[in-house]
């Protein structure tokens, strides 16, 4: 088994004439993902050079096709209203890559997708792979390998350089997901905790945060009243400067809080152990 | 991105939210001028700064006559607050204050909304506030669909507030703020501290408004305010670039793909004994184009004594981006020594198309990150 996604789901990718939506769809594809859609207004009828019928909209996309999981590589002025529409058509899980997108976008796309039970994971996000099964977002297939760890991050290259690790150390992963770097993103630590720890064949879980925000703080709190599972962390951003931007929107220290120092006693404090290098990560689940 | 005072207070004004007159001035001579035409025997002459803390710096007074004011102006003026020089100063009436308030709105991260945030604890810094009475603070997440109805806002205000004639001047300010930070994609709009006058009246006596980058696109009006410092220049030419950078001061320049490796790659430096030059995120792409803007940058810090590339190949692929460093090197002339790491798709042909160079190839992240500092240690 695995989380969100799996053998079983069909996926539309909204945008995919644009460069990157084409691009990593054909990737997906390649994988295994089942594709079963592409959308983009105004081409429906098309087929990609790939093979995926192209359609108007995500709801004949759901009509037509069964897709049950959405993939948003749109602008992002158009981020909004897309992760609406596929809310709207009845998609359960909606992953956006697509990075820039205001904040209160977000708010509003993410309060509508609730509303429609939906799951929101990202924007500014990588997406998620259950490996060996479905590859949903913009990851490197190559570097996972089927396996009981589970791995939630903030990051991209950072989760890449922990799964490169725990790979060559013979760990496969259930499932792993980029959450986002926004200071808004849909699903989060706590309910992804709470999915490996449901999901049977979830042994371990990697967690990879970063400075900002206080879901760190939170996450600690929750493993230690809820996860049973062992739990491994990593945080980056230690030597970050205050009120500066570290690429992500959501990676800043302001007021003195959100910082890696903090977060990284409270994981301490709740018993579980913090890597001070990515490549420890392995050892410390074991 | 963050605004002045005075101009947070223009955009109060334009959604009804009542402030103290004032005027803003660049040099003495305009404050005796502005003096008279406030027709307010005390004025409070502020430092218009992008930073906090103006009050503890001294860059807040309280004058009673023309030539106190143009005193304290010249002092104000110039004056160096948090690394920011005061060039404007803004000169406004002087207020009697009965009592003082905070009122804000912010985007809350674990809610996923706009939260309004309310104390009667105001004119001090809220986060202290937060720390040591939780319990003073009130917090309300707004319904993005329905925004802030009479009902909610009669329902805050009357949190705030027990006269009844303050409560009714009170609700269309909560309202108006909230209609400001939405229309505006602000990230933050605080009034601290909103005050009861002596004569019963509600004002917002300082305004502060920080906006979301991402919608700056849309937001011509605000964009227009951007005032960069000289690290936020270089960090904005970086970022048309398609970089993500922001200066540190060490030794060893960094050149990663993406954020949080960038980030995990500064913190090793430091835990093996370093100092880290930079956060330098040059994204998803191999383009030697790319490469060679980052290594400008890089070396246009004299301080910059050893460069560290690290490069997880996800999407990229590590022969790509070997062929662009060296397309890079070509085309730079330096003797600063290059520690190298590419590890993920195709590692191996791209570590075999560095083999014949200069560089310094390493395995793995620690082992280039331990050479980097060795080389910067014995610069």
């Amino acid at each position: 088994m695995s989380i969100l996604i799996d053998k079983n789901t069909r996926v539309v990718v909204q945008g995919i004439t644009g460069r990157d939506g084409g691009f990593h769809a054909s990737k997906m594809k390649i994988y295994g993902t089942n594709i079963v859609a592409g959308t983009s207004p105004g081409k429906g009828g098309m087929v990609t050079d790939f093979g995926v019928p192209v359609m108007n909209s995500v709801h004949e996309a759901v009509d037509n096709e069964g897709a049950n999981t959405s993939v948003i590589f749109v602008p992002a002025p158009f981020v909004k209203d897309a992760i609406m529409e596929a809310a709207d058509a009845g998609i359960s899980i909606i992953v956006c890559i697509t990075e820039g997108v205001p904040t209160l976008d977000v708010v509003y796309a993410h309060r509508y997708a609730s509303s429609k039970g939906s799951k929101l994971i990202g924007p500014n996000c990588p997406g998620v792979i259950s490996p060996g099964k479905s590859l949903v977002g913009i990851m490197p297939g190559n570097i996972f390998k089927e396996g009981n760890t589970g791995v939630i991050s903030r990051s991209g290259t950072l989760t890449y350089e922990v799964v490169y690790n725990l790979t060559k150390q013979g760990m496969g992963q259930s499932t792993a997901i980029g959450v986002g770097g926004d200071p808004v993103v849909g699903l989060y630590y706590k309910e992804l905790l709470e999915m490996f720890q449901n999901d049977p064949d979830t042994y371990s879980i990697a967690l990879i945060g970063e400075i900002g925000g206080d879901a760190e703080e939170q996450a600690a709190a929750f493993i230690k009243e809820n996860i049973t599972k062992p739990v491994a962390v990593f945080i980056a951003g230690s030597t970050a400067p205050p009120n500066k931007r570290m690429g992500h929107a959501g990676a800043i220290i302001s007021s003195g809080s959100g910082t890696a120092r903090e977060k990284k006693e409270a994981f301490e404090a709740a018993g579980i152990p913090v890597a001070d290098e990515p490549s420890q990560i392995p050892s410390l689940l074991r | 991105m963050n605004i002045h005072e005075y101009q947070a207070k223009d955009f109060f004004s334009r959604y009804g939210i009542p402030t103290a007159e004032g005027i803003i001035c660049r040099n003495p001579k305009s404050c005796s001028e502005a003096y008279c035409d406030l027709h307010s025997s005390k004025v409070v002459v502020k430092a218009q700064v992008l930073t906090g803390g103006r009050g503890k710096a001294g860059g807040i007074k309280l004058a009673n006559s023309v030539s106190q004011t143009v005193e304290h102006a010249s002092s104000i003026l110039g004056m160096e607050i948090k690394g920011h020089t005061v060039d404007r100063v803004m000169i406004t009436q002087a207020v009697n204050i009965e009592s003082e308030y905070y009122v804000s709105f912010v985007i809350d991260r674990s809610s996923k909304s706009t939260i309004l945030i309310m104390s009667r604890e105001g004119g001090v810094e809220i986060e202290e506030v937060a720390a040591k009475t939780p319990e003073k603070i009130f917090k309300i997440a707004i319904d993005p669909f329905t925004g802030i109805p009479n009902f909610l806002a009669a329902r805050a205000a009357r949190m705030l507030f027990d006269r009844n004639e303050i409560v009714k001047q009170a609700i269309p300010i909560i309202q108006n703020l909230y209609r400001l930070f939405i229309d505006k994609d602000a990230s933050l709009a605080e009034i601290n501290p909103l005050v009861i006058t002596k004569e019963g009246k509600l004002l917002a006596i300082d305004a502060k408004m920080n906006f979301d980058d991402n919608a700056l696109y849309r937001q011509n009006e605000v964009e227009v305010l951007f005032e960069p410092t000289m690290e936020e220049k270089k960090e904005q030419e970086a970022k048309a670039k398609g970089f993500s950078f922001v200066h540190l001061g060490g030794k060893i320049g960094c050149m990663v793909n993406g954020a949080g490796l960038a980030m995990a790659t500064m913190d090793m430096i430091k835990l093996y004994g370093g100092e880290p030059a930079n956060f330098l995120d040059i994204g998803g792409s191999s383009n030697p184009n790319k490469v060679i803007e980052a290594m400008k940058l890089l070396l246009s810090d004299k301080e910059v004594k050893v460069v560290l590339i690290n490069i997880f190949g996800g999407i990229t692929r590590c022969d790509d981006v070997a062929k662009g460093i060296k397309e890079a090197f070509k085309q730079i002339n330096t003797n600063i020594p290059v520690v190298i790491r590419l590890t993920g798709t195709n590692e191996k042909e791209g570590r075999d198309l560095l083999k014949e160079t200069s560089f310094h190839n390493a395995n793995t992240m620690g082992d280039a990150i331990r050479k980097a500092v060795e080389l910067s240690l014995n610069k």
